[in-house]
Formats: C-alpha cells, sequence, structure tokens
C-alpha cells in the first residue's frame, strides 16, 4: 500500500457511486461535506457496501459502529484517515 | 354453456400489461412483431457462446436499464429484476394506476421466478472464489433471490398488502396468477403479478445445458420447433409480462379499462417416474375448466406450453386431444418467436391472448412444419383471424409441474 | 377471554395431523422438543468447511447422515442437502399422521415447500468446480454434474417431496425469503379452504451454511462475530446481541380438512386458525422501527381466526437476534396484542436452533404446536442482559410449564415480507 494514500472527498464520492449509485436529485458537485449520508440517499445497505469497499481497496479495517455512527462525508473521510495513519507500513 | 359468474365470487380482472420480450421491449412492439410471425431468436450477444453447444436465446432488444430506473437501483439489481421494474412501471401505467393515490394496505404482488437473480449470483460467486469473501457485495443478500422480484416492485410502488413468490419453474407463471386471483377474492383491491426471468449467463446457460432439453445449432428459423417431427430442444428466452390484476367491481369503480379476467385454473404435478400412471396435464386442463365454468367447446385457442422434446410434446398433444378431440381447437405456440421464457412464459401468453381477444387475431406458431401424428390444429405460418373470448393456456416445469389456465373476455 | 360458546361454521377449516422436524440437534419431533423443553443450544463453530477467512464463523448444523435416514444412493446425488432435509422430514410427517396418501386421490394431495435460497450449497459447490475455482468467467459445461440443473430451479424441492409421497395435486415451491416458511403453509391452508386439495404436504426447507452464504451475510454484518462462544452466540432479545446465528433444517407438516381428519380419528395438532402476509414496502433488508407492518398482518390473522389479542397464550417469535429485528418485533407486538404483550411470554427458539432462513418459519410452528401439545413454552436461551427496548417477557434460559391453547407465530424477511399465523384448538370457543 501507498504510504503516503490519502483518502478524500472525492476518493469517496467515486465509490459511493460505484457501489451504491447515486441519487439523481442530490447535487453531488455541492457542498455535500456536511450532509447526511440518508439525505444523500445513501442507506446502511449503502453504507455497508461503501465501507466494504473502502476496507478492499485501502487494505484496512473499519470498526462495526462506523455504519451507526458516522453520518457525514466529512466524517467518513476522516475516520477512513485515521485508519491510514494507523495501519500505513513504516 | 358459455360465462358462468360464481356468485359470491369476485372476478379478477386484467387492467394493465406490461411487457419485455425478445421480439418487442414493451406491449406496442411486442404486439407489432408477434403478429406478423417476427422473431426474436438470434445468437446470444450478453455473452460470447462459442465454446458451448447451444448458442441461441432470445435476448430483449435495446433494454436500457438507466433509462428507466435510478442509479441507486441499478447497483443492487440483477437483469431480470430491472426488466421486472420497467414492466410493472409499464403495466401500472396501461392500467392507469398511480399506486401513490391507493390505499397501501389494498395493493400486493405475486410474482414467479425460476431461479431468481442468476447472473449477478455469478458475479458474486465469482468475487467469492477467485478474489475472497470479503469482496462479496452488501447486495448479494438479496439481488440474487427468488423473492426480490416482489420485493423490489412493493418497495418501489409502496404496496404493502399481501404478496408472494412462487417457484415451478415454467409453470411458476401460471401459479403466480392464480395467487393472485385468491387473493383478490380474499379481498385485496389490485394484485401486481406475472413474471419476468433471464438467466442468460455462463452460469445460468450451464446450468440450463445440465437440464438436456437446449437446442444446439445456429440457425435461429429450425432451432426451436415444437410438434415438428425435427422438434430437439428448446432456445431460452428471457423477459415475460406483468399484469395488473383487479377485483372487477374495485377495477369498475374507477372506470378502468379491462382487457379480460382470469376465469379459471388448474395445476397437477406428474406421478413419479415409473409410476405407471398417466401424466397430470389433461387433469390440470380439466380443472381448469371446470374452475372457469366452461366446457372444452367454448375454448377459442389454446396457447401451447411447447417444450419441443419430442416426448414432452407428444404428452401434451395426447392431453389435447384427450379433452378437445384430434384437432378439436386452433393450438399456438408464439413462444416460437421468443423462446422458452421460463416463469416469464406464461404470463406472456396470457398477455397475448388478450392481446389476440383485442384484435381478433391469433398469431401463429413461426418455423414449425407440424408433425401430422401429433393430431394438432396448429396455427403455423399466417395469423389466424380469429374471435377469441375464451384462451387456455398452458405450461409445464421440468420434473412434473402442469398448470393451466384460462383467460377469459367479460 | 370471552366465554361464549360457538360453533365454527363457515368455509372448510384446516388442521394440522402430522409434524416432521430436522433440526440442529433435533433430528425428529421428538428429539427436536427435548432440545426446546431443555433449553440447550445446537450453536457451534463451524465444521462443514474452513471458516477462517469469514468474519462470523458459528452456525447450527445437522449432522445429518442421509442414507442413515432412508435416502438411497441416486437420490443423495441428485438432491441438494435441503432436498434431502425436506424428504425425510416429510416422510415423518407422513408417518406421524397415519394417513395412507396412497388410498386418497392423488389429485387431490398436494404440496408446497417453503425455501428462502434454494439449492445454495449445491450450487456454490458446482459453481467452484465449473469455474476452476473462480477462474473461468465463462464456465466449463463439460464438468457440470448432470443434476445442475435441479439446484437452478429450487422447484425440484417440491417435485422431489411429491415424488416422495405421491402427491399429483398443485406442487410449489413458495419463496419470500425468511418468512417462507410461514407462507408456504398459509399458501396450502388457502388450498384446502378454497376446495383445490383435501390434504396438504406443507413445510419448509434450507441449507444454507455455504461460503457464498456466509459471505454475504458477512458483508451486512447480519450474522454475529461472536466466535469465541458459539455455544451461546445466538442472543436474541439480549442487550448484548449482535447478529443472528446462520442455521439449516426442515419442518414439514401435514394438513388436511378438519371434518375428515376427524371422521378417521386423526391426532390433532392444532387448526390453522388465521395467516395473513403483509409488506413493508420499506427497504430489502432494513425494518422501520415502529413495526407497522408485522402489526398488521397479526391483527389480520386474528381476525380471520376470530379470536382477540387477550386469547393469544404464547407468541413464538421471530426473534433473529438483530439489534434492529427483535426492537422492530417487540414493538409490532405491543402495537397489535396492546397490554396482552407484556402478559404474554414470547420466545425465540432461534437462540437454541439458530435461523434457517426460509425453513424457520415452520420449524418455529412446529416448536408452536408441540409447545401446545405439552403446555410448556420453550426458551430463548441465552437471555442474561435486558434490553430497555424489547421489555417482554421472553422466557428466558428455562421453558415454562403455560397453559398453552393458542398460538401465534411470527416471521420477518428480507423483501419487506413480514407473516403472521395462529394456531389454535379446533374445539376452542371463540373470543
Amino acid at each position: 500500500m501507498d504510504n503516503n494514500q490519502t483518502f478524500t472527498l472525492e476518493s469517496l464520492k467515486r465509490i459511493l457511486r460505484e457501489g451504491a449509485g447515486a441519487d439523481e436529485s442530490v447535487d453531488f458537485d455541492g457542498d455535500i461535506l456536511d450532509a447526511d449520508f440518508e439525505e444523500l440517499g445513501y442507506e446502511s445497505l449503502a453504507i455497508l457496501e461503501t465501507c466494504g469497499r473502502i476496507e478492499r481497496e485501502y487494505g484496512i479495517t473499519l470498526d462495526d459502529s462506523v455504519v451507526s455512527d458516522v453520518r457525514t462525508p466529512r466524517r467518513m473521510v476522516e475516520v477512513v484517515n485515521e485508519h491510514l495513519g494507523q495501519t500505513a507500513p513504516a | 354453456m358459455s360465462t358462468v359468474t360464481r356468485t359470491g365470487t369476485p372476478r379478477a380482472v386484467v387492467t394493465g400489461l406490461g411487457i419485455t420480450a425478445p421480439n418487442g421491449l414493451d406491449t406496442e412492439a411486442y404486439w407489432d412483431a408477434v403478429r406478423v410471425g417476427k422473431s426474436g431468436i438470434g445468437r446470444i450477444t450478453r455473452f460470447d457462446p462459442s465454446q458451448y453447444p447451444a448458442r441461441l436465446a432470445g435476448e430483449v432488444p435495446g433494454f436500457t436499464a438507466s433509462e428507466h430506473l435510478p442509479s441507486r437501483l441499478m447497483a443492487q439489481t440483477d437483469h431480470m429484476t430491472r426488466l421486472a421494474l420497467v414492466a410493472t412501471d409499464w403495466a401500472l401505467a396501461d392500467a392507469g394506476v398511480v399506486p401513490a393515490d391507493l390505499p397501501a394496505y389494498s395493493m400486493g404482488v405475486v410474482t414467479a421466478s425460476s431461479s431468481g437473480g442468476f447472473e449477478f449470483g455469478q458475479g458474486e460467486l465469482q468475487k467469492l472464489w477467485a478474489e475472497g469473501s470479503q469482496y462479496v457485495s452488501a447486495y448479494q443478500s438479496f439481488a440474487w433471490f427468488y423473492a426480490v422480484n416482489s420485493g423490489q416492485i412493493s418497495i418501489r410502488n409502496g404496496m404493502k398488502g399481501p404478496s408472494g413468490v412462487v417457484v415451478s419453474d415454467q409453470a411458476g407463471g401460471l401459479d403466480a396468477l392464480a395467487q393472485a386471483r385468491r387473493q383478490i377474492r380474499k379481498g385485496t383491491s389490485l394484485v401486481v403479478s406475472g413474471s419476468v426471468d433471464a438467466s442468460i449467463c455462463p452460469w445460468g446457460w450451464v446450468a440450463q445445458l445440465a437440464g438436456g432439453r437446449l437446442a444446439t445449432g445456429d440457425d435461429p428459423d429450425s432451432a426451436y420447433v415444437p410438434f415438428d417431427a425435427a422438434a430437439a430442444g428448446h432456445v431460452p428466452g428471457e423477459g415475460g409480462a406483468i399484469l395488473i390484476m383487479e377485483d372487477e367491481a374495485a377495477a369498475r369503480e374507477r372506470g378502468a379499462t379491462v382487457y379480460g379476467h382470469i376465469a379459471g385454473y388448474g395445476s397437477t404435478f406428474d406421478p413419479a417416474p415409473g409410476s405407471g400412471r398417466p401424466p397430470g396435464l389433461r387433469k390440470a386442463i380439466e380443472l381448469a375448466l371446470t374452475d372457469a365454468g366452461l366446457d372444452a367447446a367454448d375454448i377459442d385457442v389454446v396457447f401451447a406450453d411447447a417444450a419441443a422434446v419430442p416426448e414432452l410434446d407428444r404428452a401434451e398433444a395426447e392431453a389435447l386431444n384427450a379433452v378437445f378431440g384430434p384437432r378439436g381447437v386452433p393450438v399456438t405456440a408464439p413462444k416460437t418467436m421468443t423462446g422458452r421464457l421460463y416463469s416469464g412464459a406464461a404470463p406472456l401468453d396470457v398477455a397475448t391472448a388478450f392481446l389476440a381477444m383485442r384484435e381478433g387475431l391469433v398469431p401463429a406458431t413461426v418455423n414449425v412444419e407440424p408433425d401430422p401424428a401429433h393430431q394438432l390444429d396448429l396455427i403455423t405460418g399466417q395469423p389466424r383471424v380469429l374471435p377469441v373470448r375464451n384462451a387456455l393456456v398452458l405450461a409445464r416445469g421440468h420434473g412434473g409441474f402442469n398448470s393451466a389456465a384460462v383467460a377469459s373476455a367479460l | 377471554m370471552n366465554a361464549r360458546r360457538e360453533v365454527i361454521t363457515g368455509p372448510r377449516r384446516v388442521v394440522i395431523t402430522g409434524v416432521g422436524v430436522t433440526a440442529p440437534d433435533g433430528i425428529g419431533a421428538k428429539s427436536f422438543w427435548s432440545l426446546l423443553s431443555e433449553g440447550r443450544t445446537a450453536t457451534r463453530g463451524i465444521t462443514f468447511f474452513d471458516p477462517s477467512a469469514f468474519r462470523s464463523r458459528v452456525a447450527a448444523e445437522i449432522d445429518f447422515d442421509p442414507e442413515a435416514h432412508g435416502l438411497s444412493p441416486q437420490e443423495i446425488r441428485r438432491m441438494d442437502r435441503a432436498a434431502q432435509l425436506a424428504v425425510v422430514t416429510t416422510r415423518e410427517a407422513v408417518a406421524d399422521s397415519g394417513l395412507d396418501l396412497t388410498a386418497l386421490d392423488p389429485y387431490r394431495t398436494g404440496v408446497t415447500i417453503g425455501s428462502a435460497v434454494g439449492a445454495t450449497m449445491g450450487l456454490d459447490e458446482e459453481y467452484r468446480v465449473v469455474s476452476d475455482g473462480g477462474r473461468l468467467s465463462h464456465v466449463d459445461h463439460t464438468y457440470a454434474v448432470p443434476h445442475l440443473y435441479n439446484y437452478l430451479v429450487p422447484s425440484s424441492f417440491a417435485a422431489e417431496v411429491a415424488w416422495a409421497v405421491g402427491a399429483e395435486g398443485a406442487a410449489t415451491v413458495v419463496s419470500t425469503g425468511c418468512t417462507s416458511g410461514i407462507d408456504a403453509v398459509g399458501q396450502a391452508v388457502e388450498l384446502i379452504r378454497e376446495g383445490s386439495a383435501d390434504v396438504m404436504v406443507a413445510g419448509a426447507t434450507d441449507a444454507p451454511i455455504s461460503p457464498i452464504t456466509l459471505a454475504c451475510f458477512d458483508a451486512i454484518k447480519a450474522t454475529t462475530p461472536r466466535n469465541d462462544d458459539a455455544e451461546h452466540a445466538s442472543r436474541p432479545f439480549d442487550g448484548t446481541r449482535n447478529g443472528f446465528v446462520l442455521g439449516e433444517g426442515s419442518a414439514v407438516f401435514v394438513l388436511e380438512e378438519l371434518e375428515s381428519a376427524r371422521r378417521r380419528g386423526a391426532h390433532i395438532y392444532a387448526e390453522i386458525a388465521g395467516y395473513a402476509s403483509r409488506c413493508n414496502a420499506f427497504h430489502m433488508t432494513g425494518l422501520r422501527a415502529d413495526g407497522a407492518e408485522m402489526a398488521e398482518a397479526i391483527t389480520v390473522a386474528l381476525a380471520e381466526a376470530r379470536l382477540n389479542a387477550e386469547s393469544i397464550d404464547y407468541v413464538n417469535a421471530h426473534g433473529s437476534g438483530t439489534k434492529q429485528n427483535d426492537r422492530h418485533e417487540t414493538a409490532a407486538l405491543k402495537k397489535s396484542l396492546g397490554d396482552h404483550a407484556y402478559r404474554t411470554p414470547v420466545s425465540s427458539i432461534k437462540s437454541m436452533v439458530g435461523h434457517s432462513l426460509g425453513a424457520i418459519g415452520s420449524i418455529e410452528i412446529a416448536a408452536s404446536v408441540l409447545a401446545m401439545e405439552h403446555h410448556v413454552v420453550p426458551p430463548t436461551a441465552n437471555l442474561h442482559t435486558p434490553d430497555p427496548e424489547c421489555d417482554l417477557d421472553y422466557v428466558p434460559l428455562t421453558a415454562r410449564e403455560h397453559r398453552t391453547d393458542t398460538v401465534l407465530t411470527v416471521g420477518s424477511g428480507f423483501g419487506g415480507f413480514q407473516s403472521a399465523m395462529v394456531l389454535a384448538r379446533p374445539d376452542r370457543s371463540e373470543s
């Protein structure tokens, strides 16, 4: 894995689209960082699928609580980067 | 005897059709094709079939799911579910029904399935075995299973009434209509029923090949020829029909246009191999006629199961001749233009019967030179101008499932 | 309960006269009841294959030897495990009923078999072969077994059961996810009531303990990761519950019209007095917290049985042990039964036999009628820690002697299906 790998909002948007599609009524180019995933059209199953894809792509393991507790793209980006910091090989 | 209405039993009328067929993507395109004998069978394009002994199928043409369905649904649906959701949208529109305007518990969904979302399943099995269990999609928990179409249709349309899913191979298409009618008789106003099936993917193909009934060869015009001396298996297809069934009084109250009703149904299962007892198709036909309150002479046309396996063709011809007499009723198999659609086949035949009633024209069985030994009045070559009030539709499933239904004009 | 006594007349009534069960650590109805009444659990670390790559590695497996249970080598070869379980269980049910099916008009005997996931084990194994371990996307037909078509179409389960009993009436598989086991029996009841059949062999089967099933439930974290305590891993209604334990099994019943069952002096386990199924039209896997649609199904089933909520002596719960299910179900019971929900015992046998998907609804009907036989309510095993959101009487840990004449059993499944069935004594008074 790339030591300097970072996870951005763009990465999240790409993975959401690939794994769960995108609600046509939502402007994903707008300011969605603090929007609730539910408002963006993603329910828990979509978040589970998204977390699974992030885990595989970035080689990390997210806690079960991420699905219920992480409600916004901003927090998801933070949580994933925290894991990347912890797990990046020396 | 003509139409006997059982007092106290509400009739289940059909008010909307949604068709996705290999020779036509919506009802009008399908009818335009089927009435002039245009087939949708060709070499498989969904995957490269070169390595397999069977290479022909009936694929639904020109279907771009993303033009009809939201992106959020695309990730979690198999091809057959997408077809079913779109067919349902069209059927509801045809019926003039806006589900949001009706009480949620007054609407149910009863579909059939033969093998679920097999293509989706293949993709996830491949991820499991090639990459590892953590690569399997969250949507695998339901996208492939047999109940998925009823569930997704109910969610998309806000239908909370009695619902169900039956699985009896090709016969299931009629069993679903019968279960829908049962729910209407018990008091549900509207039931979305019928079936759309598809498993044209390598994994589904290999499983179908194992059944030993697929036609080999590369000529679309000679591969699937039921009741022909050259019959040597069938060509599978994808698609089917969704029907909006309603309680007659409820349909009349809202001023719906009615195609007709499901007047009769009967179902049997063949005896175990070697038992020496006769096959059950004849009995299923007799049950359906009795249920409809009709005599054999009241049936204007039969839509045959048309297995194109010599012994199964013979069994079907014998059942028809026993009930109707040799050449006693016009018989047709428009599925020679679509291939066998498994659980989607019989709902499409029922829909075709209603369209035939509307125009007074029965589509032909294409490419078939009937074996005279079957003694059938098979409509071949040209469609037949024929007033239709009562049509008998037959469907048989692998292992011995026999179902028969009567579609009647009001 | 209202004491008014009235002869129930009207449409044909349907009773259970034969019971067969093949469950984890409970092959045969007797052994199954021993497990339940003793409150033992049959969950364990998975032995069918190496589960080390999976998040959830516990299951309720059956130590099942099909040959010892009378299946021939050819039958074993052509049938998926789920079909094998169904046929063996069917034979027990028919023998238990004392009915000589061969003496009846075969067209008047039908079959409905519930299954959520069909021949999952057979398909998983065969896929691995024809794809050469997932390497070939164009899988190789020359390696396919001849009975692969039977795995493709789970209708083969109904065919096997029909052949096993000589039934030639309507036959079908009912596949409504995890309510299949209730809905298959409910559909059979409708066939007898309307006069399409006199006898129905109805039940359900599933054998889903295979890598693909584990993987898909891992992906949605629906199954428990409590791998270090497999014996106590299934914890319905407990505050520490964190997912269900996958199981397998079958239960099959002989259903008859009441009067003909009485005429032949059959032992009548129960009347299937009411049944209803509704959809939540909300989400393929998610449940609204208020349980409104399950409550509606319960209310309609009670109305069909012409019984009121107070008549229910025992609720056999779906109780899968996921956070959302047990909360949803508790809400549905309160909504439909009112205060009586707090007074009636409610328990989940999934704490002991796991969740066998489409089969469990029928296995729970079997548990319900056996509770009526013995006037004993099976417990919810492993329930130590209360959950404030689940505040009913869940019969923790040990079975309870309890007058049980009327039982409500419920199910909830992917696809949004919610089903309820009321079992009662045919000679009951109406409420």
